[in-house]
């Protein structure tokens, strides 16, 4: 493979594409695939061939285009139409597949599933990561390729040094985005700077110097699904990404981590890396050049933990998926005790458009410390709930209210919850700050992974923090005392909270105990796990007081 | 190479290869360890090592946080010796931890924990999870009531004796100390009966049969002499 050979298929593939007039886009991402989007796909497709329309119309599987609380969503596309009038169709069943495919033949709009695409929910989006999502089959890397794909890749084996690489991610100002924001040039150097590592001498003497790449797509956060939809809608972005960070650190094998419950974005990554393989984008001397990088699947067996990465790296190893201290860094010494560069999913799909725009678009976008875009599942009580890519700097009350429409009629908006059980509920009162990394941590919460709940005056606060310590004492690893008995105690309290039973000694106790486990905790899922606590403390606790019983009197 | 740290403002002099633990012990400067046992490996997991190092925004543990030149290092600050009492508070509040009844009473490393903490009462509500006692052994049992998850004995049996029956099962507070695949001790095909998990285990949840209150001494220097015998060819006793 080599720029030329790659121009052509972009070129053969839209050449293929433009002989068509229209394409009929079905979601196939899993909120849609459960909803039958398959069965739509086949009757769109069997309707257009009865029709007699193949060479017209084009039925295409395509990644969630985010709106998933109307899915099954199936979009029209005209083909040679500028600007393209896109048109969008909520709720399909197959028995719809007739009279839209008569619609598109007479260019009318099928009005009664119409929904607007118009909307403050798309037009406020900005799409970066989720670009092609919605506009190109995931298990077609012909389709990525015509979309522009894999030329970063190609740019950087051709053109640019590994630091030069580096130095262009450093500019951009990218940060992590699987929580805690650290700077991801600064991480790529790091690992590019560290000695290769000796691998088990059971190996091949030729790879016992080894760097890894890390793709954590462990995504665990209840009601998060950004790097699902990525993985599923775009699953070779994702590749491209790791392969040019193989090259800017100087790993040749890449691991994704994925969690096992996504089978549908595991199958679509297995495609997409047998794809990219077979025409020598992965794999031995990529680009005719001396750079060799190759991806494997590795699943994990749904432990929350293990979105941290030292556990992460234990449970590729084999082991148990089981944090400990840092340092050592990974990037120091990571899987098997080699440099090991562990990115989130967002993280490396924003590779390739910086590479390919340059870092200084990319840092033209979001605030001053915050660059880019991030991507939201947001959920909850909100009128329309689905995946959305905002920039940085946007504020709350923008999001709730203009992308997902506010909440629904006579209730009142009470508090954002971000972060997920690492974060915290934002009040009504900080609707119009901005969404970065700073603005979030100072209100005591976290950008986290980019869960985003918004809630209702009817939600209980308690009852949500008792919710999400719940979920971090039933995905406490053990290792350490505080995390482990300290978040089973926090639960304890919360509950006796719940029942009527608790005292203001109760009260004191569990602020204190926040404060204990968030300090002493061995990693990161500990160390957070006290936020929904602390946050509606200090927002909300009249709600805690008014619960709360007189001390018995001592006899 | 030796290095130069200060550790409660008294200089200390150390190797580069040293932890903050190695080199406040061989200064003679307490820090409180529950997990940590001389001969076996470093986890870091029971906090009771953690001190404040400057220059960090987080607290360290002693015992597997490597020196640097010039380090400054508080190990007893108020605020240390709140979070180490809320540690071993919690410890007691999670199983049923009873001295009165206990084997290893007077000789436990929990109790003394808390004797130096200044630990009087729990501030938690106890817990009393309804956990069992393998005696199918014939030599040793394991009471899970007294059980505080340091892994001492499961690094103690994979590390120096190779033999890895023991280890963990299951997570959080649902975690426990499991012989192989979780059979009864007893019918261990790899369990060879050293007893170097009983050296190890800090509290009365692994005992000789037969010892009652208070009776269950051990004997933990044999697990470093193996070491170091079996690591630097050296038999030091």
């Amino acid at each position: 493979m080599n720029p030329d050979e790659l121009n052509r298929i972009a070129q053969a593939e839209q050449a293929a594409l433009s002989r068509h007039e229209h394409a009929i886009n079905v979601c196939v991402g899993i909120a849609c695939h459960s909803g039958g989007s398959e069965q739509i796909r086949k009757a769109l497709e069997a309707e257009v061939k009865s029709a007699g329309l193949q060479g017209k119309c084009l039925v295409r599987g395509v990644g969630c285009p985010g709106l998933c609380a109307e899915g099954p969503l199936v979009s029209v596309e005209p083909l040679h139409r500028s600007p393209p009038q896109e048109l969008l169709y909520r709720k399909v069943t197959p028995a719809d597949a007739p009279a839209l495919v008569r619609s598109v033949v007479r260019e009318e709009p099928l009005e009664q599933l119409r929904i607007d695409a118009n909307q403050p929910f798309f037009t406020r989006q900005l799409k970066i990561v989720l670009e092609n999502c919605g506009h190109m089959d995931p298990e077609r890397i012909e389709d990525y390729i015509a979309r522009g794909g894999y030329q970063a890749l190609i740019k950087v084996l051709t053109e640019m040094t590994p630091q030069e690489v580096i130095d262009a991610l450093s500019r951009s100002g990218l940060r992590g985005r699987g929580g805690a924001g650290f700077p991801t040039g600064l991480k790529w150097a790091t690992v590019a700077k560290a000695t290769p590592g000796r691998y088990p001498t059971y190996v091949p003497p030729d790879i016992q110097s080894q760097k890894f790449v890390i793709c954590n797509g462990d995504e665990g956060d209840p009601g998060a699904f950004m790097d699902r939809s990525v993985m599923e809608g775009d699953p070779h972005r994702v590749l491209e990404g790791m392969a040019i960070a193989g090259y800017a650190v100087g790993a040749r094998q890449g691991f994704i981590y994925v969690r096992a419950e996504y089978a549908l974005a595991v199958k679509r990554l297995r495609t997409a890396i047998r794809q990219a393989q077979r025409i020598g984008l992965l794999g031995k001397n990529i680009a005719g050049t001396s750079f060799t990088f190759d991806v494997d699947i590795r699943l994990g067996a749904g432990a929350f933990v293990c979105g941290e990465e030292t556990a992460l790296i234990a449970s590729i190893e084999g082991g148990r998926g089981l944090p400990r201290p840092r340092p050592p860094y990974p990037a120091e010494s990571g899987l098997w005790g080699c440099p090991t560069l562990i990115n989130n999913v967002e993280t490396l799909a924003n590779v390739p458009p910086i590479i390919t725009k340059g870092a200084d678009w990319f840092a033209s976008i979001g605030t001053e410390k915050s660059k880019g875009t991030k991507v939201f599942a947001l959920t909850g009580q909100v009128k329309r709930s689905g995946l959305i890519e905002v920039p940085m700097g946007i504020t709350l009350r923008e999001i709730v209210f203009e992308i997902g429409g506010g909440v629904p009629e006579g209730r009142q908006f009470k508090a954002v919850q971000t972060g997920g059980p690492s974060g915290g509920c934002i009040p009504a009162d900080y609707l119009d700050m901005p969404v970065d990394y700073e603005s979030l941590a100072k209100v005591g919460s976290i950008m986290g992974s980019g869960g985003l709940i918004v809630m209702d005056d009817t939600t209980d606060m308690v009852e949500v923090a008792r919710f999400f310590m719940d979920f971090c004492m039933e995905e406490s690893c053990g290792k350490c005392i505080p995390c482990r008995a300290g978040t089973a105690q926090m639960h304890h309290i919360l509950t006796k909270i719940q029942q009527g039973k608790a005292t203001a000694r109760d009260l004191r106790l569990l602020e204190e105990l926040s404060n204990v486990v968030k300090h002493t905790s061995l990693c990161g899922l500990g160390q957070s796990a006290p936020n929904p606590v602390i946050s509606t403390l200090r927002y909300f606790r009249h709600e805690y007081e008014r619960k709360l019983v007189p001390e018995l009197e001592r006899v | 190479m030796a290095r130069t740290l200060t550790i409660n403002g008294q200089m200390v002099s150390a190797r580069d290869e040293d932890t903050i633990l190695r080199a406040a012990q061989d200064a003679g400067i307490h820090i409180p360890v529950l997990c940590h046992l001389d001969g076996l490996s470093d986890v870091g997991a029971c906090r009771f090592c953690l001190v404040e190092v400057a220059g960090s925004n987080r607290l360290l543990p002693a015992c597997t946080t490597r020196i640097q030149e010039g380090m400054v290092v508080q190990t007893d600050t108020e605020q240390l010796r709140n979070y180490r009492r809320h540690l071993i508070e919690l410890l007691f509040a999670e199983r049923n931890h009873v001295c009165a009844v206990c084997v290893a009473n007077g000789n436990c490393e929990m109790q003394s924990l808390a004797i130096q903490l200044g630990m009087t009462h729990s501030r938690y509500d106890y817990m009393f999870p309804s956990l069992g006692v393998d005696l199918s052994h014939e030599r040793f049992g394991l009471d899970h009531n007294r059980c505080i998850m340091c892994t001492r004995c499961v690094r103690a049996c994979d590390e120096i004796e190779g033999a890895h029956t023991l280890d963990v099962f299951g997570r959080g507070a649902k975690a426990r100390i499991v012989t192989d695949l979780g059979m009864p001790w007893g019918e261990s095909p790899t369990c060879t009966s050293c007893g170097k998990c009983v050296m190890a285990c800090p509290t009365g949840a692994l005992f000789k049969q037969g010892s009652t209150v208070a009776e269950m001494t051990r004997d933990r220097s044999k697990l470093n002499f193996l070491k170091t015998a079996r690591e630097e060819r050296k038999w030091i006793v």
